[in-house]
């Protein structure tokens, strides 16, 4: 399988990297110093991209590779991914679902107590001396606070699995309402919002939930309402989320993720009730190498002509 | 008037049975036959010492109880010792205290008129109980009203030490993720094996709070737990053999103090991660620090230390620990439900009705 040409859109894991090196003829898009021209030499032997939630095929790059056959994304979002093109043009696609959900899920909450319970803050605290001169003030509990999901799929249903451990209240939005879920159901954004202390956004980002925090949204939220997002950056009006913080209009935010990563508003650096983190849902070596091998996997099969692992296209 | 009539006749009027509300049978009865009321105690309100500022109070604005005589030795002219000799303190009937106040035999000793002392912490290493049962002083703690909070406290601990959620946000906030690319990968918190050092309220609401993350609970305590299905391991050291966390969540006493050495941590391995929300001193703190340094030990999540506010230097620079200020129990909730608490036992005991929140010998 080594003449098969892998394009890999940006780095993304070394192991992945390397295996990719040891089974394809690997291509790195982001060493290629002329695009086009890179191209026009090696379209005709590139037969898969390996994409990311950072890079992955769009329209542009897909009708440029005539051979291409699959595009493996080593992320459970597929927002990079022009998945009409691929239809249209019979290209599969595979993600890497379930393997990530519960780091996600974990590292929702995780950023959940760090923002109430300023666990950061306090920790610049410590290192800064400060502690010898008084103690820190009063943070908020974050048992028993209402917690509102935005998309109760696979990694909404595990972070309502663990606040409930926390005797959360759990509220939810979706598309459509869950037949037999427990949890309540809210028809907006919006109302959601106005019901509940702590609002994260678990939601696959499509051109329907972009910015699905908007301006209204966060007033909903309140001066002490949080908000987490684990989901996508442009789930947020980012513009609007900034002011909101430092204005006072919205209690705090734990975000993972952002509309221009790796580029990270500054206003919010100076923040205390914000916790900044640079798109680490996933980010554990035991759940890269799962997903890493479930990228090798759906490309071995494919090759191979077997049934996909974990096809969406 | 008709014989059953709805009317009554009163002196001055006439009044519909349904207007006159129902009383008991007996004070129908003439004033000489019916028992005398209990005589109302007449004594000065209860006095109160408090040997710190009332901070839980002042921190929520909330003004001290009615119907109790608190003495602040800080607003006598006399140093504390001079005030505890004082006529005024020897008729404390009650001391109310919290974790940087000790009350040991000797203060015991020099009042007393006390019957009661109630401390606002979770633990009470403090209070030198045995003195308290041999002078048949009842003791009343925190009861419940922390237990959700520290276990709160704990989990957040163990996921930002697993995964470099402090670290990172420190990464980020210095430009470094624009400039140097990624941050080291974390650990998952999933499947790991989480060992408890004491089941006690604190360490169920962590069991029960990790089992949801998909972690297998095991713990070690005085003694085993009965309907507890979780794992015992009867020493500590064991159970850190077969742990890749240990969360803290015992009391400080003769036993358990420095109960976490060298020793236990090795075991515990160098991708080990311990978290303490209990007292600083069950950790013999530099044999930690030496072995954070070196790199024997993955990690560790400390609210507590042995010489608060004091924090090893070594452990300032480490990206691998997460440091709290001793605020497992900063919440506004927590800190109104402490004064009602406080307010709660008081007038209990002073109306010889139970402890709400008595500490019972475990």
């Amino acid at each position: 399988m080594d003449s098969i040409g892998v394009l890999m859109a940006c780095p993304m894991n070394a192991y992945l990297e390397q295996e990719l090196e040891k089974r394809f003829r690997l291509f790195r898009f982001w060493q290629v110093p002329q695009k086009p021209q890179f191209l026009k030499e090696h379209a005709a032997s590139i037969r898969a991209v390996v994409g990311s939630s950072v890079a992955g095929a769009d329209a542009e790059l897909i009708e440029a590779l005539p051979r291409l056959e699959i595009v493996s994304s080593f992320s459970v979002g597929l927002d990079k991914i022009d998945l009409g093109k691929c239809r249209e043009k019979g290209i599969r696609v595979t993600n890497t679902p379930d393997v990530l959900t519960e780091d996600v899920a974990d590292l929702a909450i995780g950023l959940c107590l760090a923002v109430l319970r300023r666990i950061c803050a306090s920790d610049k605290y410590v290192r800064s001396g400060k502690w010898k001169k008084g103690d820190f003030r009063l943070t908020t509990k974050f048992t028993g606070k209402t917690v509102g999901i935005i998309g109760l799929g696979r990694i909404g249903t595990a972070i309502a699995k663990r606040a409930e451990a926390f005797n959360c209240p759990i509220s939810y939005n979706s598309r459509t309402e869950k037949p037999d879920c427990k949890y309540k159901y809210y028809p907006s954004v919006v109302e959601l919002a106005s019901n509940c202390h702590i609002l994260i956004v678990a939601c696959p980002l499509t051109p329907e939930t972009r910015h699905i925090i908007n301006r209204e949204v966060i007033d909903a939220l309140g001066p002490k309402g949080v908000l987490i997002n684990i989901g996508r950056g442009p789930h947020v009006d980012e513009p609007e989320l900034v002011s909101a913080l430092v204005e006072g209009r919205l209690g705090g935010a734990g975000l993972d993720v952002y509309e221009h990563e790796p580029e990270v508003p500054e206003e919010l650096f100076g923040l205390e009730n914000v916790v900044l983190l640079p798109h680490v849902g996933s980010g554990t070596v035991e759940t890269r190498n799962a997903m890493a091998d479930l990228v090798l996997g759906n490309l071995e099969a494919h090759f191979t002509n077997k049934p996909l692992l974990t096809p969406v296209v | 008037m008709a014989p059953n009539s709805p009317f009554i006749n009163f002196p001055n009027s006439t009044v519909h049975s349904s207007q006159v509300p129902i009383t008991p049978l007996e004070s129908w009865l003439p004033m000489a036959s019916r028992a005398a009321p209990p005589p109302l105690p007449r004594r000065p309100p209860p006095r109160v010492l408090l040997l710190r500022h009332p901070h839980h109070f002042s921190l929520l604005d909330r003004p001290l109880p009615d119907g109790f005589r608190f003495l602040k030795p800080w607003e006598s002219p006399l140093p504390l010792d001079g005030f505890l000799s004082s006529a005024e303190a020897r008729s404390a009937e009650a001391i109310l205290t919290s974790a940087r106040a000790p009350v040991t035999a000797d203060l015991l000793r020099r009042l007393p008129e006390v019957r009661l002392v109630i401390s606002t912490s979770a633990g009470h290493n403090h209070i030198d109980l045995a003195e308290c049962r041999r002078r048949g002083i009842a003791v009343a703690g925190a009861g419940d009203t922390k237990s959700e909070e520290v276990a709160d406290l704990a989990v957040g601990l163990l996921i930002d030490v697993l995964r470099k959620v402090s670290a990172s946000d420190r990464y980020v906030r210095r430009g470094l993720w624009s400039s140097e690319g990624e941050f080291a990968l974390g650990s998952k918190l999933g499947g790991k094996r989480v060992g408890i050092v004491g089941l006690g309220r604190i360490g169920l609401e962590v069991a029960k709070r990790l089992e949801a993350f998909g972690c297998a609970i095991s713990y070690n305590s005085r003694k085993k737990k009965p309907h507890i299905s979780y794992p015992f391991y009867s020493n500590v050291h064991e159970l850190a053999t077969n742990c890749d966390v240990l969360v803290i969540c015992c009391g400080l006493n003769e036993q358990t103090h420095h109960m976490i050495n060298r020793e236990v941590l090795l075991a515990l391995g160098k991708e080990g991660v311990i978290v303490n929300i209990g007292r600083g001193p069950i950790i013999n703190e530099k044999e930690m620090v030496q072995l954070l340094v070196q790199g024997e030990l993955g990690g560790a999540g400390l609210d507590v230390f042995e010489k608060e506010p004091y924090v090893p230097e070594e452990l300032l620079g480490l990206d691998n620990v997460v440091l709290s200020p001793h605020a497992a129990v900063l919440t506004p909730e927590t800190v109104s439900n402490l004064c009602d608490l406080i307010i709660g036992n008081l007038e209990a005991f002073f109306s010889n009705k139970p402890l709400l929140s008595p500490v019972l010998d475990e």
